[in-house]
């Protein structure tokens, strides 16, 4: 059972990061760069590292995705 | 054929690490031991914590420096300081934000507590608080700064400051950063304590200095 979470874990891992990379919309790239980094916390809880995972949900996910989604809106207002 | 030599390179680095990841662990450097005998001298119960804070604090010391330095450079390149953008925000975001926030800070002060015994810490807690700031920001309830007034620069530099009088008292006693055993969990939570401010004055001002909009100056 937690083989079968943990290998869906990984291709999801590896789904998301490929997709966020070749993406061809910035707005989904950015959507799934936070889905990736939610799913790395979690691979890190399942790796009992959950301090890794704790930093990696506020910092990778959340502010990292907070930082880009502005930096996109931003972007595009100067575009418009 | 450009993109024949990426992949290629790609592949034989991805080749390369999981070589790295299978290679086995040379058997003279298993820390976990030298860490489980050393944990009652530490004054916190979680082994993180103690490498984070007593066995590696010189890093620690070095990391939120850097962390410093960055949003230094950020503020000595100029900040634009035309008006502050007016977002057109729902009510119910701001509603939420408004009880998003409060619980956010008392979680930020969990995470803070529990970092001596369980997993957590001050970096966990300093990212919450700047997420608080981040969102209050982002739903138009909090104004992105301006040039640093002198409580802000104080609440900035007061984790590296804390941390570094405490090196600096610790000296007397023999080496850097080597805390008493009596009071090594005191000084831990005191440097923890301002260490979870300034970083989340740190991440929030990396954040609420840059967030301005060059091109709404009409």
């Amino acid at each position: 059972m937690s083989f079968a979470f943990d290998l869906l874990l990984a291709a999801a891992l590896l789904w998301s990061g490929w997709r966020s990379l070749s993406v061809d919309r910035l707005d989904r790239a950015i959507v799934l760069f936070i889905a990736f980094g939610l799913l790395m916390a979690l691979a890190w809880a399942r790796l009992s590292a959950p301090d890794i995972g704790l930093a990696e949900a506020a910092i990778g996910a959340g502010l990292t995705g907070a930082l880009l989604l502005d930096a996109y809106g931003v972007l595009k207002r100067g575009k418009a | 054929m450009k993109r024949f030599v990426v992949a290629s390179g790609a592949m034989a680095f991805a080749v390369l690490l999981i070589g790295a990841l299978l290679e086995p662990l040379p058997s003279g450097v298993d820390l976990r031991v030298a860490v489980a005998a050393n944990m009652t001298a530490s004054g916190v119960e979680h082994p993180v914590t103690a490498v984070l804070l007593n066995f590696r604090g010189y890093d620690t010391l070095l990391e939120i420096a850097v962390l410093l330095l960055a949003l230094i450079v950020i503020l000595a390149s100029g900040i634009d300081t035309t008006s502050d953008r007016s977002r057109a925000t729902s009510s119910i975001l701001q509603t939420l934000a408004r009880l998003a926030a409060p619980l956010m800070i008392v979680v930020a002060v969990y995470l803070l507590w529990a970092g001596a015994f369980r997993p957590g810490g001050a970096f966990q807690a300093g990212a919450v608080l700047a997420s608080a700031a981040v969102l209050l920001h982002l739903t138009g309830l909090l104004p992105s700064w301006q040039a640093p007034l002198l409580t802000l620069r104080w609440g900035l530099t007061a984790g590296f400051l804390i941390f570094l009088a405490v090196a600096a008292g610790l000296l007397t006693q023999g080496s850097l950063l080597q805390y008493p055993p009596a009071q090594a969990g005191m000084l831990i939570l005191l440097i923890e304590v301002g260490l979870t401010l300034s970083l989340g004055l740190i991440l929030a001002g990396l954040f609420l200095f840059l967030s301005r909009d060059p091109g709404d100056d009409s």
